[in-house]
């Protein structure tokens, strides 16, 4: 499962999603939306993404990691629009035979995910707003 | 050649739009990036400006067409 939504995200659906009988581990990642950005207060975040080729990026982000990791299921949902702290903004499941694989996985997608997924995050916070990574 | 530009996150605010048509007169994505970069001399504070054509990154050399669905994608920050 690949998903770009705008709805909360279910964590226990992208779980169910990840999961395989044939697997020994199932490892989960969440990003949640932090409270301060340094010492600024946040008041909301606010995603935006290039939809299907979010959703190709991704594809291909998981086609490397089943290459690398013999994945035995996977799921990935990315929510965008308005986010308040404390909301779930990705969730990433993967399951492998074996932890040490499922643990890796994991976090390739999403540290892949931040580099080359097309979606953005403008955070809005005390006295400001500001769209992260931009600007130098 | 017309051309039709998708923009988002910083690029949006910059070109003041997220779809918008250009009058485009080279013919590869560095030409566009140049281009660009001279009608919005914001673009030139980003990190970067990668440019996609069709749903995938495109190289610099990368000869374009009317048809093409281009993208603006300035630095990502999804997660």
């Amino acid at each position: 499962m690949i998903v770009i939504t705008h709805n909360s995200i279910d964590i226990q659906n992208v779980i169910r999603s990840a999961e395989s009988a044939d697997a020994g581990a199932l490892n989960v990642f969440i990003g949640t939306v932090r409270s301060k950005t340094g010492e600024k207060k946040v008041i909301r975040l606010e995603y935006e993404a290039y939809e299907p080729m979010a959703i190709l990026e991704l594809k291909k982000i998981i086609e490397v990691a089943k290459a690398k990791w013999n994945l035995k299921g996977w799921a990935i949902s990315h929510r965008v629009g308005v986010l308040s702290v404390g909301d779930v903004a990705v969730a990433v499941a993967v399951s492998t035979a074996h932890r040490k694989e499922s643990f890796e996985a994991c976090q390739f997608i999403i540290d892949s995910l931040k580099q080359t997924v097309p979606i953005w995050k403008k955070e809005i916070f005390e006295g400001g707003e500001e769209w992260v990574s931009a600007h130098p | 050649m017309r051309i039709q530009l998708k923009a988002f996150g910083i690029c949006k605010d910059i070109l003041g739009g997220r779809e918008l048509t250009v009058e485009f007169d080279g013919e590869t994505v560095a030409d566009l990036r140049k281009d660009l970069t001279q009608k919005f001399r914001e673009i030139e504070k980003l990190n970067s400006l990668l440019i996609a054509v069709n749903e995938a990154y495109a190289e610099n050399d990368r000869v374009l067409k009317e048809s093409d669905v281009i993208a603006l994608i300035p630095p990502v920050s999804g997660g």
